[in-house]
Parts: C-alpha cells; sequence; structure tokens
C-alpha cells in the first residue's frame, strides 16, 4: 500500500488492508485435530445437515448427492457425528 | 441449494475459532442470506479475531473492522455513501457484533444509528459473555452464569444480574425488523437474515450461539445445547415486524430449564434453589412475551 507523507520526518501507513478475500484458506486447521469424523457413505441419506452445521466449512458435496469431509480443514469437532439424523458418521481417535 | 440454503460460501475455512464455535454459524448462513453483493462490518469480538489474523482473511464479501463504540457509525456512513452513489438497492448490509459489543460497549452507538434510521441489517451473535478476552460477564450473561469476572465462589453463585432483554429495547427504538433465532434452526435463521434485508431501515437479529469454551460443555454439542435452550424457553424465538410480536416457535410443552443448565460447566456449581430460581426467571420472561404477543400491537405506537 501506499505510503504517505504527511509531514516531514512522518509517515502515516494506510490501515491494515488485505486484498486477498478468504486468504485464510492458507492455515490448514485439520492439524487442531484430536478426533476424526467418518462418514459411512452407503448409508447417508443426502439431507446435508453436516454440511449445514460444520462450523469450518469442510464438509463438501460429493457428484452423487452424499458428503465428505475436507480433513484439511475439519478440526473434529464432533457437531456433524452428533446431528446426522442417520448417525451414519463415526468419530474416532485421530492416528488409531 | 443444500437443506434449503444456497451452497455457495462467503466465508472461508482456515478460520481460528475454536472447534465447534457456534457463532461461526451465524456468521457464515448470514452471508448466504445476504449474498454476494455485501459489505460487511464487524466490531471486535472472537468473530473479528478468528476470522482476520493480518495479513489473512476468511471473508470473501468486503468487509471494515469497527470498534465497538463507532462500527454501527460505520455502518451508517456506508449507508449514506451508497445512497450517494445510487447503489442502496443493489448492495445489502450487514453489520455484526457479539452480546458485549450490543448489549453493552458499543450498545450507544447501536441506539444512535436506529434513531437516525440508517437501513442496516445489525446481527448480533449472542454467546452471552465476552469471549475473547477471556469469558468476562456482560449484560447478556444470564443469572447464575460463571464467568471469570461472575465466578461461582463459596458466598456468590455467578451472576448475580438478570440478562438485559435486548431486541425489546431495540424494538423500542420504533425500528421495522427485530427477531431473535438460535443455530439449532438455521433455515428459521437465514429466513429472518433475508427479511431484515428487506426491511426499510434497520434491522436486528438477536442470535444465541453457545461457544463451547465459554460455556464448559463438549464442542460436539452446541447445536444441542441451542435447541434444548429453545425447547426449555430459555432463549425465546420471536419476531416483532412492524410493531407486533409475535413467536415463530412457541414452547407449548418446555422441557426443564434443569436439562439445559445441567449440561452445561458455567452452571455446574447451581443447586436446587437456584435451579428453581432459573426456571421461574425463565418462565416469568416468556409469559410477559406471550402477553405482549397477545397485545398484537405492542410496539407500533412507536414506530
Ligand atoms: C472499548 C473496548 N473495551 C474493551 C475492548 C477489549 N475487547 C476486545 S474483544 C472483547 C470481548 C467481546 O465480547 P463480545 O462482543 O461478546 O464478542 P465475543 O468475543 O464473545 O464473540 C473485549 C472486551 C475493546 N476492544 N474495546
Ligand atoms: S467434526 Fe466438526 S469440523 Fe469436522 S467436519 Fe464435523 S462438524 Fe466440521
Ligand atoms: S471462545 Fe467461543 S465464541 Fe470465541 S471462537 Fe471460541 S467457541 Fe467461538
Amino acid at each position: 500500500m501506499q505510503n504517505k507523507k504527511i509531514n516531514k520526518g512522518y509517515k502515516l501507513l494506510i490501515g491494515a488492508v488485505i486484498d486477498e478475500p478468504g486468504s485464510s484458506e492458507k492455515n490448514k486447521t485439520g492439524s487442531w485435530r484430536t478426533f476424526i469424523p467418518i462418514i459411512d457413505q452407503e448409508k447417508c441419506i443426502k439431507c446435508g445437515i453436516c454440511w449445514m452445521d460444520c462450523p469450518d466449512m469442510a464438509i463438501k458435496k460429493n457428484a452423487d448427492g452424499t458428503f465428505a469431509i475436507d480433513y484439511a480443514f475439519c478440526k473434529g469437532c464432533g457437531i456433524c457425528a452428533k446431528q446426522c439424523p442417520t448417525k451414519v458418521i463415526s468419530m474416532k481417535l485421530e492416528g488409531k | 441449494m443444500i437443506a434449503g440454503l444456497p451452497e455457495e460460501e462467503y466465508f472461508s475455512s482456515g478460520h481460528r475459532a475454536c472447534a465447534g464455535c457456534g457463532e461461526i454459524l451465524a456468521v457464515r448462513h448470514a452471508l448466504k442470506a445476504s449474498g454476494k453483493n455485501t459489505i460487511a462490518v464487524m466490531a471486535t469480538g472472537c468473530m473479528e479475531v478468528v476470522s482476520t489474523p493480518y495479513p489473512e482473511s476468511s471473508w470473501k464479501v468486503p468487509w471494515v473492522h469497527g470498534a465497538f463504540e463507532n462500527h454501527p457509525a460505520i455502518a451508517s456512513g456506508i449507508d449514506a455513501a451508497l445512497k450517494a452513489l445510487g447503489k442502496r438497492d443493489k448492495i445489502n448490509l450487514l453489520v455484526f457484533g457479539g452480546d458485549g459489543a450490543y448489549f453493552d460497549i458499543g450498545f450507544q452507538a447501536l441506539s444512535g444509528a436506529l434513531e437516525r434510521g440508517h437501513k442496516a441489517t445489525y446481527i448480533c451473535t449472542d454467546d452471552e459473555a465476552y469471549m475473547n478476552t477471556g469469558v468476562q460477564r456482560s449484560g447478556a450473561t444470564p443469572p447464575f452464569g460463571a464467568t471469570t469476572t461472575s465466578p461461582a465462589g463459596k458466598k456468590i453463585h455467578g451472576k448475580q444480574q438478570a440478562k438485559k432483554p435486548l431486541p425489546l429495547i431495540v424494538a423500542a427504538h420504533g425500528i421495522r425488523y427485530v427477531a431473535t433465532a438460535s443455530v439449532s434452526n438455521i433455515q428459521d435463521y437465514y429466513k429472518k437474515v433475508q427479511k431484515a434485508l428487506a426491511t426499510e431501515g434497520p434491522s436486528f437479529i438477536h442470535v444465541f450461539t453457545p461457544c463451547p469454551t465459554g460455556w464448559y460443555y463438549d464442542s460436539a454439542d452446541t447445536i444441542e445445547i441451542a435447541r434444548l435452550a429453545v425447547e426449555c424457553r430459555f432463549q425465546p424465538i420471536y419476531e416483532i415486524e412492524n410493531g407486533a410480536l409475535k413467536f415463530t416457535s412457541k414452547i407449548e410443552n418446555p422441557k426443564p430449564v434443569a436439562e439445559y443448565l445441567q449440561k452445561q460447566g458455567r452452571f455446574k456449581h447451581l443447586g436446587k434453589e437456584e435451579t428453581e430460581f432459573v426456571q421461574k426467571y425463565v418462565d416469568e420472561r416468556y409469559n410477559f412475551l406471550l402477553e405482549l404477543e397477545k397485545q398484537k400491537k405492542a410496539f407500533d405506537v412507536l414506530l
């Protein structure tokens, strides 16, 4: 950004401007996870409730209408597993 | 559309909110309701801090930071500027703040902007304390809620005051649309945001957003806690449209408030007497709202 000289010896920096929308996607929050959600695709009824209730936008719709977890961002909160009406999402300890 | 909501996201992953944060859901879905032609203004608080760690941003629409004390004034300026440019009809203006922002610190600025009548939709994401600075009590903390500044001690058991009835105070400014909502019913919230955006002049939505970190419950339970709060009448869900209060989901057979309280660490110190007190408090406030609904025109003289 431009620096404006307002007075000899002083520079006024134009305030913090972020000109890259959605750039927080560089920050992969999947590393926060302790528990990992696993969707049983076969039993998914395609309601989208997990997608709707995920605070990390970490659930994506597949071409066939089922849903998949984006593990790059999923923090493992467990909301999706709790809210899934058919209980086809299970939470497992990460790395096991 | 998925579950009646647009697929397009205007808020990105990678934000730093705690796992299971309820407030994020309110921000995410308000943006879906508002769409790409939106300008957002935000007071400081968790939502700002987690979404804009310089030089990154989670926002995909133009977003402006404001202080508690002036962010509604910033919104007023944007409203005036859009009008001057002849673009007011094409652009939605969403203004976000937490309970600290609207119940307390930014209240004067909100009140001023409402009184001046600038068109903007205010969204108060209520997690009943100042979370970003480490869970201090706010005007929204309910009776006996434990926070770091209203701790559950041996003699004094959490906050000793009531919760400020902010939606009613806002409605008393004579604005045309005020609503309450909860992240346990996203579709209802989504519709209310759209309705608010279509309102002439200012509009205000109070959305109940549980916080696992400050309320001490398992992150998986955010939606469930929000739903219980509605089902036990702790969080009433209504609209005040053109001065008339109307419940949008009326709870005919409420669950005991104890069921809601017991799920959260911030209430774990409550004894039988205090639980009864909260039950009575909740009943009285709900009945008061039912009475206002019966009057049909509770606030219309103020419009
Ligand atoms: C005038 C002023 N006082 C105090 C602060 C410090 N502060 C920053 S965020 C915050 C808490 C905000 O709480 P709330 O609005 O409820 O949002 P939450 O963090 O809970 O989402 C406080 C007190 C500030 N930024 N400005
Ligand atoms: S566990 Fe939480 S963050 Fe991960 S996909 Fe489910 S709802 Fe989203
Ligand atoms: S402290 Fe609470 S409101 Fe703040 S980011 Fe964490 S869960 Fe969300």
